[in-house]
């Protein structure tokens, strides 16, 4: 059953997105996250606008125009330097997320009542 | 967060840009989907759905991009400036009567603010204090306090224990010559301590050393700042250049920074005193001095330091001529400190509250005005209002959207009311009394803007709060109000604007019968016999001939006796005098006076009293009757003949009567010679119309061993010239070429006529007077605007109810008699509110109001019968109309 992204999580699948295949307009990267996350993910496009802002004001990212493979206008997004190191803490924050719940999850569960 | 702001400012760029990349996505997006072989109404929809809500995503980005507060806030001034345009009359009616309310306010306040609450523009200013010293035992008139001393200075300069400098300084004009006209300065006279210890910094050269300030040093000055550019255009080679002064040749060494004042107000020159320690006698007071606390001194230690100092002082220097022992002691000194701001601003800060107090009040009846005004235009709005908040719209909201727009409108009050009040103010700086203080500090300043924008918001509250409470109720309570304009609500809106109408009347009220006591005074003072006439007749012209140009004291009165009688010969002069001080001009020449044979025979010490030198023919000129006795002559004068003459009330209090008086002898000081007195004049009030008669002496302009003088010469005189042709400037004109025939060096200003000086001694009750007359017909005028205004409410809203009374037979008689009734109700429980609040408030002007009590009676009804009457019209308009109404139409109007 496909999932609601996760708050939070969508940030860091953009960054990544970004930094593996460089530059990219919107539909592009809504287009490759879908692709990776192979059907799993339940994504509104539309949701991913408003955190390219929310990256961009934070500079992790910046945006400029320029031309499609479709010879169509379109803004292209690109990791900035601080974006790149942000990945780096926000993988780590993530490993150490999901270490921690598998730990949980691996333990008997708690006793009912 | 910058970015964010910015953003603000360019939704529209940024809208655009969404939108590009919005439907570049969806358009790749249904590229796609065609290309799997879907219609293109299909790929179109299929895109749609992968893409998710656009508008919800437009939102979210919108809401991310910018502040979502400000953004609220900016729909809502939006919205606010458009429902406002939509309404101009109205608008322009809220505004002008805001901007007149804010403006006068503010312009009150930059008075109040530039004297009373501006700190002195001195270093450290709350440690500088004016010494004086209290002599209880020679009663002075007019409570007046005896000053400093130069034995006393010199004593508190080199043992006081509190003080960190202390210094003596004097204020008064001179003359510069040298130019192409003799020019008047003003002038500060100051031993080196004085500069320094106000933290005063040379903006070009030096400030007095003690050796400027030795007695034999060559006299050196320092220019203001202002004289320095009016004089010399701020040349800085000014330094070491001399200027020519009366009194001496002195060479400039300093220029102080811009904005210096002296006590009194600006000046032009500052010299040093150059007293000789080893000349200095006991006695000689009436010498101004200001001192620097210690940190952390409290008033009471520096007096207790000070009251411990006068005995020594006493001891260290030699009795001065006509001082004694037992005559000191009589004084009874006593030191008496007061911080140097209470003594710069002087009384003048009762006045300016209780101005200030009735200027505020003016700005709540203009808050009320505006509340009806606004509560009527919300009213127009009430089932959009209950609409909305039917609709969820939360009553937060609502509030905040009602009071943005009375924030907006008291905002742009202000804006147009600071333009008023700038205008406002010069207006009231060009009709206030000479002597206010400190008048060239009063300015539009941060701290004036400041009060203005506090008071714009607290206005907004006033009467924005209304409407919002009104309207912005929790949606429950909104709706079960709702029930219908006819029923509940309409009356108890009537019931708000009521009371507000209600406290409209009350409030003017109170101005009014502070207006009407104010009038009262006014008259009073009119009436009162100053004792002397011919005011607008008689010209005054002051002269000084100085000891350097004259050294002489015979040749002074033959020169001041030349000019004299040129004058007398003008054209149209009926007759002409002079003397040392004009009535009510302000002059206090005291001594104390001792009649012969009667010194302490009950124990208490002769007391001080006024002396005037004059010469003969002024009682005539003036109008002043004689008595009993004979006026000087000539031959008295040249002569120096012990002779003087005295008012009728001091002949009283020390011989019993005026007859009595005549031949008996009396000097002043303890060693004077003993003078005749050989004429009894009528009383006078020296001064001004509301203070008690003045005990005076009058002496010869030359006279021998009086105050403490071993021959005496008026040197500063004052002409008094009757004519008919006072005033005129050709008179004027003749008069200043008159006196350049005999001397032309003197400075020729200040050429006032009696009826002036007059005016200018009743200044500041005639200022009081125009601002609370201006304050009570702005109260009048908006209180019966409220009336008006809720009583033509009151019939629009009972318009059917009127219609049917009139279809079932009432007369116009009954229908108007109706709302009479409503509103005299309103103005009658206003009047009585207002009575009683006038009672209670007009206590804090007493000290304002000359033989006329807080609680008038006659001013109490006139103002009362007044209001009613005002009120009344009001009334009348609306009401007649009611009369009017036509039943059919009224009825078919539902």
């Amino acid at each position: 059953m496909p999932k609601q992204v996760l708050q939070g999580t969508l940030d860091l699948m953009i960054l990544r997105t970004l930094a593996t295949m460089g530059p990219q307009h919107g539909f592009g990267l809504a287009k490759r996250i879908l692709q990776v996350s192979e059907g799993i993910l339940d994504l509104n496009q539309g949701t991913l606008y408003p955190a390219l802002l929310r990256l961009e004001q934070r500079k992790w990212i910046k945006s400029s125009w320029g031309v499609s493979d479709a010879n169509r206008k379109a803004r292209f997004y690109e990791l900035t330097a601080r974006g790149r190191r942000q990945i780096a803490l926000e993988a780590e924050s993530w490993a150490t997320t999901v270490s921690l719940m598998e730990r949980f999850l691996r333990e008997p569960a708690v006793k009912k009542d | 967060m910058l970015a964010r702001f910015w953003n603000l400012f360019r939704r529209r760029q940024l809208d655009l840009e969404l939108n590009a990349e919005l439907t570049h996505h969806l358009e790749s997006l249904e590229a796609e989907h065609r290309a799997r072989g879907l219609s293109k109404s299909d790929a179109r929809m299929a895109a749609l759905r992968d893409f998710g809500g656009l508008v919800r995503t437009k939102e979210e980005y919108r809401d991310q991009r910018g502040i979502p507060m400000i953004e609220t806030l900016l729909k809502n001034v939006r919205f606010s400036l458009r429902s406002m345009g939509r309404t101009p009359v109205m608008t322009i009616a809220v505004v002008a009567t805001l901007a007149i309310g804010i403006g006068a306010n503010t312009a009150v306040f930059s008075v109040v603010n530039g004297i009373l609450i501006k700190p002195l523009p001195y270093s450290d200013p709350e440690r500088l204090v004016r010494v004086a010293h209290l002599a209880p035992g020679i009663q002075l008139s007019d409570s007046r306090d005896v000053g400093s001393s130069l034995f006393l200075y010199f004593v508190h300069r080199e043992q006081s224990r509190t003080l960190e400098g202390v210094g003596v300084f004097g204020e008064g004009t001179s003359t510069v010559t040298g130019g192409r006209e003799p020019e008047e300065v003003r002038r500060f006279f100051v031993t080196s301590d004085v500069l320094p210890l106000l933290g005063v910094q040379p903006l070009l050269g030096r400030i007095f050393s003690q050796t400027d300030d030795a007695p034999a040093s060559p006299g050196t000055i320092v220019l203001s700042y202002e004289y320095w550019q009016r004089r010399f255009g701020g040349d800085r080679s000014v330094i070491g250049r001399s200027l020519d002064m009366a009194d001496d040749t002195w060479t400039i060494i300093g220029v102080l920074p811009r904005g210096f004042r002296a006590f009194r107000g600006p000046v032009d020159v500052i010299t040093p005193s150059r007293f000789d320690r080893n000349q200095v006698t006991v006695g000689g007071f009436f010498r101004g001095s200001v001192a620097r606390l210690k940190p952390g001194v409290t008033l009471e230690q520096a007096s207790a330091d000070l009251a411990r100092l006068i005995s020594p002082a006493i001891d260290s220097f030699p009795l001065g001529p006509g001082v004694t022992r037992e005559q000191l002691q009589r004084m009874r000194l006593a030191p008496v400190l007061k911080p140097l701001k209470q003594e710069v601003v002087g009384d003048v800060g009762n006045t300016l509250w209780v101005i200030m107090g009735t200027i505020a009040m003016v700005l709540l009846i203009a808050c009320a005005n505006v509340a009806n005004l606004i509560l009527a235009r919300t009213e127009g709005r009430s089932h959009e209002l209950m609409i909305r908040a039917a609709l969820g719209a939360g009553w937060k909201r609502i509030a905040l959207e009602l009071f943005t727009e009375s924030a907006l409108f008291s905002l742009a009050g202000g804006i147009v009311g600071i333009a008023l009040s700038y205008c406002g103010l010069r207006a009231l700086l060009t009709i206030a009394p000479a002597s206010l203080p400190r008048a060239d500090e009063i300015t539009i300043d941060p701290t004036v803007l400041l009060f203005t924008l506090g008071l714009c918001l607290v206005s907004a509250l006033l009467f924005g709060m209304l409407p919002v409470v009104r309207y912005a109720r929790p949606a429950r309570d909104a709706m079960s109000s709702a029930g219908g304009r006819w029923s509940s609500g309409s009356r108890e809106r009537l019931r708000l604007r009521g009371t507000l109408v209600v406290a409209q009347v009350a409030m003017a009220m109170v101005l009014l019968i502070c207006a009407g006591l104010m009038i009262r005074t006014f008259q009073k003072l009119n009436d009162v016999n100053p004792g002397f006439s011919f005011v607008e007749e008689v010209q005054t012209v002051p002269v000084a001939i100085l000891p350097a140009s004259v050294p002489d004291p015979v040749l002074v009165v033959r020169r001041q006796h030349e000019i004299l009688n040129r004058l007398t010969a003008l054209p149209g002069v009926q007759s002409a005098a002079y003397t040392s001080a004009v009535p009510m001009g302000g002059g206090f020449t005291a001594d104390i006076i001792a009649p012969e044979g009667r010194v302490s025979t009950d124990g208490s010490a002769p007391k001080a009293r006024q002396l005037r030198f004059v010469s003969p023919g002024l009682f005539e000129t003036l109008g002043i009757p004689l008595v009993a006795g004979r006026d000087f002559t000539w031959t008295d004068i040249y002569e120096k003949h012990p002779v003087v003459l005295i008012t009728q009330n001091l002949a009283r209090q020390e011989w019993g009567s005026a007859e009595e008086a005549l031949g008996k002898r009396l000097r002043s000081g303890s060693q004077g010679r003993w003078h005749e007195i050989v004429g009894i004049t009528g009383d006078i009030r020296d001064w001004g119309p509301s203070r008690p008669l003045t005990e005076i002496v009058y002496v010869p302009v030359l006279a021998e061993q009086i105050y403490n003088t071993p021959t005496y010469i008026g040197r500063f005189i004052t002409y008094t010239i009757r004519s008919s042709r006072s005033g005129t400037p050709a008179f004027l004109d003749e008069i200043r070429q008159t006196v350049w025939s005999v001397d032309s060096n003197l400075p020729m200003v200040n050429l006032r006529t009696m009826g002036d000086v007059v005016a200018d001694s009743m200044a500041r009750t005639s200022i009081t007077l125009l601002m609370l007359a201006i304050a009570g017909v702005m109260a009048v005028l908006l209180g019966v605007i409220g009336i008006y205004g809720v009583i033509s409410y009151a019939v629009t809203q009972r318009t059917r109810e009127v219609g049917i009374r009139i279809a079932l037979g009432a007369h116009g008689g009954e229908v108007r008699g109706m709302f009479f009734r409503q509103g005299l109700v309103m103005t009658g429980v206003g009047v009585v509110i207002g009575l009683g609040g006038a009672a209670t408030l007009t206590r804090w002007m007493s000290a304002l109001l000359f033989e006329v009590s807080p609680l008038d009676p006659g001013t109490y009804i006139a103002v009362a019968v007044f209001l009613v009457i005002a009120a009344g019209l009001a009334i009348y308009v609306p009401a007649r109309r009611a009369t009017r109404v036509d039943p059919w139409e009224s009825l078919r109007a539902e």
